[in-house]
C-alpha cells in the first residue's frame, strides 16, 4: 500500500487530498505518474516533481510499500 | 512554536519574533526580508491569495536552506517563517531574517534564501481575481525539471 498526497491544482482536479493505492508498489515514479494520468484524467505530470517520504526523488526511483509519495507542482511560495 | 528557526504558520507573522531568533553577540548585521501580497500582477488585480503547503516537508526544506546558507556563509544564522491560508493584499506571506558578523553576507544570504524558497519549498499560491482563480507555479520560469526533481543547488 502506498499513500499519494496531492496539492494545488492536482488536489482540485482529483477532488481529494490523498489517495491510497494498493496495486502500485515496486514501480518507478514515472510509471506511477502515467498510471495516475490515465486513471484520474490528469493533463500531465511532466512538470510535477515527486517526493517520497519528504525527500525529492527522480522519475527513475522506485516506490515501495509503505511509502508516502507527494506530487509537487512547480512551487510558488515567498 | 516560538523557538524553532523554521516555521510554517496559519496566523499573522510578527516580524520581530523572526528577527529576534537570529540575534547574536557576534552579529554585526541582521537583514530582514518581508514578502507581502501584491495587488497588481501584469495589470491583473488580485483580490486575495490562498497559500497551501506540504507542511512537514516545507519545514524540512526551509531548514535545508538554512544549512546551505551556513555552508556558503559561515557564521550566518537564518530564521524563516512562511504563512499559509487566506491572505489579503499587503499581508505578510514570508519573513526571512539572517544575521552575520558582516553586512555583505547577511544581504547575500537573505537573497539566496528567497530564491531557494521559490525552487524547493513545497508551498503554492492561488490567486483570486474578479474573473477567476489560478494556482501559480514556476515563478522563475524554469523549464520542466528533466529528471523530475530540482537541481541540488542552483542559483
Amino acid at each position: 500500500m502506498i499513500k499519494v498526497l496531492l496539492f494545488a491544482h492536482l488536489r482540485e482536479k482529483v477532488g481529494v487530498e490523498e489517495l491510497t493505492l494498493i496495486e502500485n508498489e515496486g514501480i518507478k515514479v514515472k510509471d506511477l505518474k502515467s498510471w495516475l494520468t490515465k486513471n484520474y484524467d490528469l493533463q500531465s505530470l511532466n512538470q510535477v516533481m515527486t517526493a517520497v517520504n519528504e525527500e525529492f526523488v527522480t522519475d527513475e526511483d522506485i516506490v515501495n510499500a509503505g511509502d508516502i509519495v507527494a506530487f509537487i507542482p512547480p512551487v510558488s511560495g515567498g | 512554536m516560538g523557538q524553532s528557526l523554521f516555521n510554517v504558520v496559519d496566523t499573522p507573522i510578527v516580524v520581530e519574533e523572526v528577527s529576534d531568533k537570529v540575534k547574536s553577540r557576534n552579529a554585526g548585521a541582521i537583514t530582514i526580508f518581508i514578502g507581502t501580497v501584491r495587488e497588481l500582477t501584469k495589470e491583473k488585480r488580485t483580490l486575495y491569495l490562498e497559500y497551501q503547503a506540504y507542511v512537514p516537508m516545507a519545514v524540512k526544506m526551509l531548514s535545508q536552506i538554512g544549512e546551505e546558507i551556513e555552508q556558503k556563509w559561515p557564521n550566518a544564522k537564518t530564521a524563516i517563517t512562511h504563512r499559509i491560508g487566506k491572505l489579503e493584499i499587503s499581508d505578510i506571506a514570508v519573513v526571512i531574517a539572517v544575521s552575520s558578523p558582516h553586512r555583505k553576507a547577511a544581504y547575500e544570504a537573505n537573497e539566496y534564501a528567497i530564491e531557494r524558497i521559490k525552487q524547493i519549498v513545497p508551498i503554492w499560491k492561488k490567486e483570486f481575481w474578479e474573473d477567476g482563480t489560478m494556482w501559480i507555479g514556476d515563478q522563475l520560469e524554469n523549464t520542466p525539471y528533466p529528471d523530475g526533481k530540482p537541481n541540488k543547488e542552483k542559483c
